[in-house]
């Protein structure tokens, strides 16, 4: 296992980029903590994959390096890396049994016979795949064939890192939860580093220690699934993450105030802005309908069974509440309100940090 | 609920009809011949299974026969490693690829009396490229003349001809291992090898089990080519099955034996074949079901 650094780096697809546009991947120091699991967050195209291919040596950077353990490694082709990746789709070999799928990696390394049957014994075990070790790999299920690719790559006792690309995508339903949990779970006992990249909030948020959310070939956050919901850096992740995501108003700041279609809010905190274009960022979850606060009209109730959710429309502009299963929620005109604990600023689209910096977490984030 | 309407049979009708006309009343002509004897005047008598007892103690249908399974087992030996050789190291995109493609698809083009032509040509000694180089090489090179220069000449004629067939079959089974295979086979340390044979080879078994049927069955039938080439010299050195037929038929005018030898041909084609597809498809299932 080991720390994966990244240094400054960056990747354009083009032999001579220029402008920022040119990037897949835009300029990143980053540091993999060793031993803990991180999601990487984004929708398509964001440049997660290529992120990926990059720490795996299956794409070379054309800006910066990769570091292993603050070994260089950046044109180590990879083989030499000792990674272990499971792809989108299942690769398993199809003539090989399950237990010779695991020897694989072992046996192209030349290791003695009776140390790769005392590994492969082991990790048939942690994957809970005794049952079926003489079987034929080509006639297993998709999660079972996505857990034999993880164990060829967990055989491997010195591996350095474990990435996983969108590896739930085949899966059924019933059986991502299921293969999810069994992953934290492998986490839990054996601590290898793990990447894993997906465009699911839900698999990224109950996956990871930590988030690394991309947008546009940049990384905007990183941080614990309670940070991106309660303090999202960028809008995108406001609205990226959550469901639905986070409102977002056009608003003048004026210290612990704010304009929103000419009311007046109490912000609870101070805030310096630059002059910027500026945002008030509220989550579903923290508005409140009530006799006061800011006009607004009850366009659409979703129930979506553990609670509702209120659509409304307020002087032309499209708001999201949640509400309680009980809560009864007024016809036609009402008012919003925002629970001050559960607003962000943005200037820029940047979150802009209250005077005297962020309080406390407070997690009123369900589990998910 | 039953219903008794048997009107669904008229609705199969044309096919029946055209199944009948283009497959079934050709082939009945045959099985005609073969069971009656005609001594010219279009007066037929019948002749039982007498013609089918000649052909299978026929000992020159039996050569023949043998000359055959030689000969496609040589060129089915040579045709599907090469062929699996060349797909293997074809570029996989860019403008190559496309140059690679047409060219391979060129012999595959030619009609077959051409081929035939062509390689006679090329391989005289007086006139062609190949026979002439090889007799100023001191080569003793003749075609028509020798059993084994003829033998060579066809099934390099034949590989010429084919190999295109299965390296392009071959081609279209690699392109569509998805990337994610290569690149696990890297992390994993495999060998080129080790790739070939337990990712490449897997993947093209489908593919691979097309083009050996597709060989066997078109190698067995040859006829053109070597008639074009060798006329079946020298002497019966390369008179395969259909060159045989052909001279029992038209040349002999022997109608009722060669009408029985087509029907026996044809079902050791079928039959083998049938066995061949049965082997593979059987291996095919062990793989998924247990």
């Amino acid at each position: 296992m080991a720390k994966i650094t990244l240094d400054t780096l960056a990747h354009s697809y083009l032999a001579d980029p220029k402008s920022p546009e040119d990037f897949a991947l835009q300029e990143l120091n980053h540091d993999w903590a060793d031993g803990e699991a991180y999601a990487l967050l984004g929708p398509s195209g964001c440049g997660k994959s290529t992120l990926l291919n990059i720490i795996s040596g299956l794409l070379i950077p054309s800006h910066g390096r990769v570091l292993f353990d603050g070994k260089d490694v950046t044109h180590l082709p990879t083989a030499d890396r000792n990674i272990a990746q499971v792809f989108q789709f299942p690769v398993v070999y199809d003539t090989m049994t399950v237990r010779e799928n695991l020897a694989f990696p072992l046996k192209n390394r030349k290791l003695p016979q009776s140390e790769i049957s005392d590994r492969v014994a082991r990790v048939a075990k942690s994957i809970a795949m005794e049952d079926v070790l003489d079987r034929r790999a080509a006639g297993l299920t998709a999660d079972a064939k996505q857990k034999i690719s993880l164990g060829r790559g967990m055989v491997r006792d010195d591996v350095n890192a474990l990435l996983f690309d969108e590896p739930l995508t085949v899966i059924d339903p019933h059986m991502k939860w299921e293969l999810r949990t069994q992953l934290k779970q492998l986490h839990h006992d054996f601590g290898h580093t793990m990447i894993y990249v997906t465009h699911d909030q839900t698999e990224a948020l109950t996956f990871a220690d930590k988030v690394v959310v991309m947008y546009d070939g940049r990384v905007v956050q990183v941080g614990t699934p309670d940070e991106l919901f309660e303090r999202p850096a960028h809008t995108f992740v406001g609205y990226f993450i959550g469901s639905p995501g986070m409102n977002l108003f056009d608003a003048r700041i004026e210290g612990t105030t704010a304009e929103i279609a000419g009311t007046r809010v109490d912000l609870g905190a101070g805030y310096r802005t630059k002059g910027g274009a500026t945002k008030i960022g509220v989550r579903p979850e923290y508005i409140c309908l009530g006799a006061s606060g800011i006009p607004a009209r009850v366009t659409r109730v979703e129930d979506v069974g553990r609670h509702k959710i209120i659509r409304l429309d307020m002087d032309g502009h499209q708001v999201a509440a949640i509400a309680g299963e009980g809560e009864s929620v007024p016809d036609g005109g009402t008012h919003v309100q925002f629970a001050e604990r559960g607003v962000n600023v943005y200037e820029n689209e940047w979150r802009v940090p209250p005077e005297g910096g962020d309080g406390p977490l407070h997690t009123a984030r369900e589990a998910a | 609920m039953k219903t008794d309407n048997q009107k669904a049979w008229l609705l199969v009708l044309p096919v029946l009809v055209l199944v009948a006309f283009s497959a079934v009343v050709p082939l009945m002509t045959v099985v005609n011949y073969s069971v009656q004897d005609t001594f010219g005047n279009n007066q037929f008598f019948w002749a039982g299974l007498a013609w089918f007892d000649d052909m299978l103690h026929s000992e020159r249908m039996w050569n023949a026969l043998g000359r055959q399974i030689v000969f496609s087992s040589i060129i089915l030996a040579i045709e599907v490693p090469l062929g699996i050789f060349i797909a293997l190291n074809m570029p996989k995109k860019g403008a190559w690829a496309s140059v690679c493609l047409v060219l391979m698809s060129l012999p595959l083009l030619i009609p077959w009396n051409v081929v035939g032509t062509i390689w006679q040509i090329f391989g005289r000694v007086d006139i062609g490229l190949l026979g002439y180089t090889l007799d100023a090489l001191g080569i003793d090179y003749n075609y028509t003349q020798g059993f084994y220069a003829a033998w060579t000449t066809v099934i390099i004629m034949d590989v010429w001809h084919w190999t295109s067939l299965v390296a392009l079959l071959a081609y279209a089974g690699l392109r569509s291992i998805p990337d994610a295979y290569y690149q696990a086979a890297k992390i994993d340390q495999a060998s080129r090898w080790a790739v070939f044979r337990y990712i490449e080879l897997p993947k093209m078994r489908g593919v691979l089990t097309i083009a050996i049927l597709l060989r066997f069955m078109d190698s067995f039938k040859i006829y053109t080519e070597p008639f074009v080439l060798t006329g079946g010299g020298p002497g019966n050195a390369t008179t395969f099955l259909s060159i045989d037929l052909v001279q029992m038929a038209l040349g002999q005018f022997d109608l009722g034996p060669a009408a029985a030898f087509s029907l026996m041909y044809f079902l050791v084609i079928m039959v083998i074949s049938y066995v061949f597809y049965i082997v593979m498809t059987n291996l095919d299932k062990e793989e998924q079901g247990q």
